[in-house]
């Protein structure tokens, strides 16, 4: 079908220390692809050069064949990208529901004067907030959960309801940033199935993940990088096997000649 | 609380509130509930930007003020009809609100704090020197109160007697009351719950926090605004200090004290710093030294004011949000 | 010509000044990451210790100098600890509150001990000496001395003492302080009572070019916040050109445009600093 989301030569400096340099791969639609390598191999850095958080130095990010380089947060969820944070981030303060409720906003056109009027333009899209809430708290499993404090709720729920957060926003491509962060064997089963789901939907999936595990079951492709450079790419045995990645992760004595 | 409950309460303030200055003629206690009336319009208008978007800002005495002289200018100097000059005079106040929010807004925390309080300074310095426009420390005088309003049937209301004047404040406050709280329960307050909650966030959720930042400064300006316009006209007078920042942090402690991010907290404030100091009868540094002490008590202990405290004693477990229900 | 020399001169003089109050405040935001609003206050008070000390006590200056500088240090200190400690976890507006209720109640006790009445502040430096044509009294010759001298000693100190590393450590990394040994609560009432001793510096330097009285820590107070936006909030150096910056904006603009508004020069830079570069000169940028 075409590739959802290209990164072409895309090069990141932070003072004179180059974060990341030189990355392209491409997402697949309706791919899971993803992205491992050691700690501060520059993985959150290459999300956050996605999504606009951080300006490439050079490089160009490309959306169904568009380029979206230094678009700002906001305009990618327009475009259809959502991502979750390595540290979950939540409204803390709000309930489960509303959390949800606020992430559909994006979706709606309501404004001021819709608000002050209570004009149907208003209602409706309430309406269709409450119920986008509702299909993606069943769909995430967390309907029980939904007037309890975000703050309240076990990890593995927050965990679940970033995900949702981002889902509401009716994405086409999802960045997940260690989604597993924390979790017990059990809860990643959990886990898994949810992003299984999520594909299942059409969703492209771009996962950061350090448990190889998962990665190796769940995902369609890899892309390894350390020290900000790609240094493999392609299906997860042929990664698995690499004699590169396995010396990135454990040194240069296990990689076999 | 029990919504049907909050009804009937609800219900029943309104009817005191309507029934009051038929029971009450005494000037002084009227005037006191006048001015509470007109600073709660400005409390609750400082809580939209403060309490529900979560950016701290100090000037929004320069505001009120702004509003104040725009409206008595417009009826002194080009002879205006009151009910023409107070949408305008607000509207100028809401201008000004957002001219300042465009370099303002780009800041946070404690930088748009200063920044706000500092353009404070510079509005009550302008105001005080430039004697062309605004007669400078000399002040304004003689504006005129609100116009009458002619009736379809012959006759006409007229705003000459306290109990007018009252009325006249009431319904203001209960407009100000009423467009608020659909704002604040609306998806629009929700959006700006967002950006008080977690602005990176919100953000990451496809909002726009300039935009939506920018709309509730200059909605706050807006009402600040109309608060100074009934001020002028009920005080038919105004010299530069009604700008200064110390308006801003009156209405700061209004809204903190009485409870923050509510609709009654600022209302609650209000009423207890209006009306408290009159009965105490001390000197003004006193009574300034107890306010800066409750200050600190309070927010050490009791940082979402009087109807935080209420609401935790009844075990709520929601946070913010207005008083009178919710989603 | 002269009267550019003799602005320049005054320029340096208030840029002194302001390097000296906005120093103690920007070393406080570097570790609690507020603004303090009640600094000129605490500035304000320096001023009436001092003026007690040598008016009822016949005090010498320099003594009374170095005593305000202790209790007002003594002050600071206590004030971190009862006011801003208990307020360190939760959201920053909680403390910006806070500084507020502060202020209100140290200008509320100053007005209830001191009145509202403006003094006069008796020194033996006011004679004038002319230089080059222009006129400057001692009083402000001393207060630029003493200003460099304040701050290359705050220089030597965070940057040759265990002390002043602690300081420094705890501003960059409070966690990674903490887990080498640093006591946080305790670099903190320091750092709070070093700030508010140089703000005591600089009130009773200059407290005899102006007068005493209960509300002559507003302006200086917001001069100094408008000092670290220009320079850097956190930033020592940012301080001391930042407040050098203002004076000269200040005393070239108040001498050559208008006497009136020269307030509003100072903040007509700040608007211009946020606009342009919130982070101010040393500060670091976004994105």
């Amino acid at each position: 079908m075409g590739a959802i989301l290209t990164v072409q030569g895309l090069t990141r400096f932070f003072g004179g220390l180059a974060a990341v340099t030189d990355l392209s791969f491409e997402v697949q639609s309706g791919e899971i692809l993803s992205l491992i390598g050691p700690n501060g191999a520059g993985k959150t850095t290459v999300f956050n050069l996605i999504t606009g958080t951080l300006l490439p130095s050079r490089g160009k990010v490309l959306f169904q064949g568009h380029e979206i380089t230094g678009s700002r947060p906001y305009e990618s969820i327009a475009l259809g990208i959502a991502r979750t944070f390595q540290t979950t981030s939540l409204f803390y303060d709000e309930t489960v529901a509303d959390n949800l409720i606020v992430g559909f906003r994006c979706r709606t056109r309501m404004g001021l004067w819709d608000a002050v009027l209570q004009t149907g333009r208003c209602r409706e899209d309430e309406r269709r907030c409450r119920q986008k809430a509702e299909e993606i708290l069943d769909f995430i499993g967390l309907g029980e959960r939904a007037s309890e404090l975000a703050r309240n709720i076990p990890q593995e729920s927050q965990k679940r309801l970033a995900i949702a957060l981002a889902l509401i926003t009716e994405p086409k491509l999802l960045l997940l940033d260690e989604p597993m962060g924390g979790l017990t064997e059990e809860e990643n089963i959990g886990m898994m199935a949810v992003i299984q789901k999520v594909r299942a939907r059409g969703i492209s999936i771009l996962l950061i993940e350090h448990k190889m595990k998962i990665v190796m079951n769940i995902s369609d492709r890899i892309v390894v990088i350390n020290y900000g450079e790609k240094i493999a790419e392609g299906p997860p045995q042929e990664v698995g096997n690499n004699s590169a990645v396995i010396e990135a992760y454990l040194g240069a004595g296990y990689a076999k000649t | 609380m029990n919504r049907r409950v909050g009804k009937w309460i609800t219900l029943a303030i309104v009817v005191i509130a309507i029934i009051i200055p038929q029971v009450v003629t005494n000037k002084y206690y009227m005037n006191i509930l006048i001015m509470s009336g007109i600073w709660s319009i400005v409390a609750l208008s400082l809580n939209l930007i403060l309490g529900y978007t979560g950016q701290v800002n100090l000037a929004h005495g320069a505001f009120f003020g702004i509003g104040a002289y725009a409206s008595a200018l417009m009826m002194l100097k080009l002879n205006m009809n009151f009910w023409l000059a107070l949408p305008l005079a607000a509207a100028v106040a809401g201008v000004f609100g957002f001219l300042i929010g465009l370099p303002a807004l780009r800041t946070r925390g404690s930088y748009f704090a200063i920044g706000t309080l500092c353009f404070n300074i510079i509005v009550t310095l302008i105001v005080d020197r430039w004697e062309g426009l605004t007669e400078g420390a000399r002040g304004l005088m003689g504006i005129p109160g609100a116009a009458s309003i002619p009736l379809p049937w012959g006759g006409e209301i007229v705003f000459k007697t306290m109990a007018s004047q009252y009325y006249l404040v009431l319904f203001f406050l209960v407009l100000t009351i009423f467009v608020l709280r659909r704002i604040m329960q609306s998806l629009v307050g929700r959006t700006f719950r967002a950006i008080r909650g977690n602005e990176e966030l919100a953000e990451a959720v496809g909002i726009h926090a300039m935009r939506a930042k920018l709309l509730s400064f200059t909605v706050s300006c807006f009402f600040a605004g109309v608060g100074g316009v009934l001020y002028a006209s009920y005080i038919g007078f105004l010299s530069p200090e009604i700008t200064d920042y110390h308006v801003s942090f009156d209405a700061l402690i209004y809204v903190m004290i009485g409870g923050i991010g509510t609709i009654v907290g600022p209302i609650i404030g209000t009423l207890l710093f209006v009306t408290i100091p009159e009965t105490l009868q001390v000197a003004a540094e006193f009574r300034l030294l107890l306010y800066g002490l409750i200050l600190i008590v309070m927010i050490i202990y009791l940082p979402r004011g009087i109807v935080g405290w209420v609401k935790d004693l009844r075990g709520r477990k929601r946070k913010q949000e207005a008083v009178w229900g919710q989603s | 010509m002269v009267l550019f020399f003799q602005q320049l001169v005054n320029g340096i003089m208030l840029g002194a000044a302001y390097s000296l109050v906005a120093l103690g405040l920007t070393l406080i935001y570097g570790i609690l990451h507020i603004p303090n609003f009640a600094h000129g206050h605490k500035y304000m008070w320096a001023a009436f210790t001092s003026l007690f000390l040598v008016v009822n006590f016949h005090t010498n200056y320099w003594v009374s100098l170095v005593i305000a500088m202790v209790v007002l240090g003594l002050v600071g200190a206590g004030v971190e600890r009862l006011v801003y400690r208990p307020l360190r976890d939760v959201p920053h507006i909680n403390s910006f509150i806070a500084a507020i209720g502060l202020l209100l109640a140290l200008e509320s006790l100053s007005l209830i001990f001191w009145g509202a009445d403006f003094r006069r502040f008796p020194t033996l430096y006011d004679t004038p000496i002319h230089i080059f044509g222009v006129a400057i009294t001692l009083q402000r010759l001393l207060v630029i001395v003493a200003a460099a001298l304040f701050i290359v000693l705050l220089q030597v100190f965070i940057k040759r003492t265990w002390l002043g590393a602690t300081i420094e450590a705890v501003a960059q990394n409070p966690e990674g302080a903490q887990l080498v040994g640093i006591s946080i609560d305790r670099v903190s009432s320091l750092t709070f009572g070093i700030g508010t001793a140089l703000a005591a510096a600089a009130a009773t330097l200059i407290a005899p070019i102006f007068l005493v009285y209960p509300t002559m820590g507003g302006m200086p107070n917001l001069k100094a916040f408008v000092v670290i936006i220009i320079g850097g909030m956190g930033s020592i150096p940012g301080a001391v050109i930042g407040g050098f910056m203002l004076g000269l904006i200040e005393a070239l603009g108040g001498g050559y445009i208008s006497t009136d508004y020269k307030d509003l020069f100072a903040f007509g830079a700040l608007v211009t600093f946020l606009t342009l570069r919130p982070m101010g000169l040393f500060g670091k940028g976004v994105r």
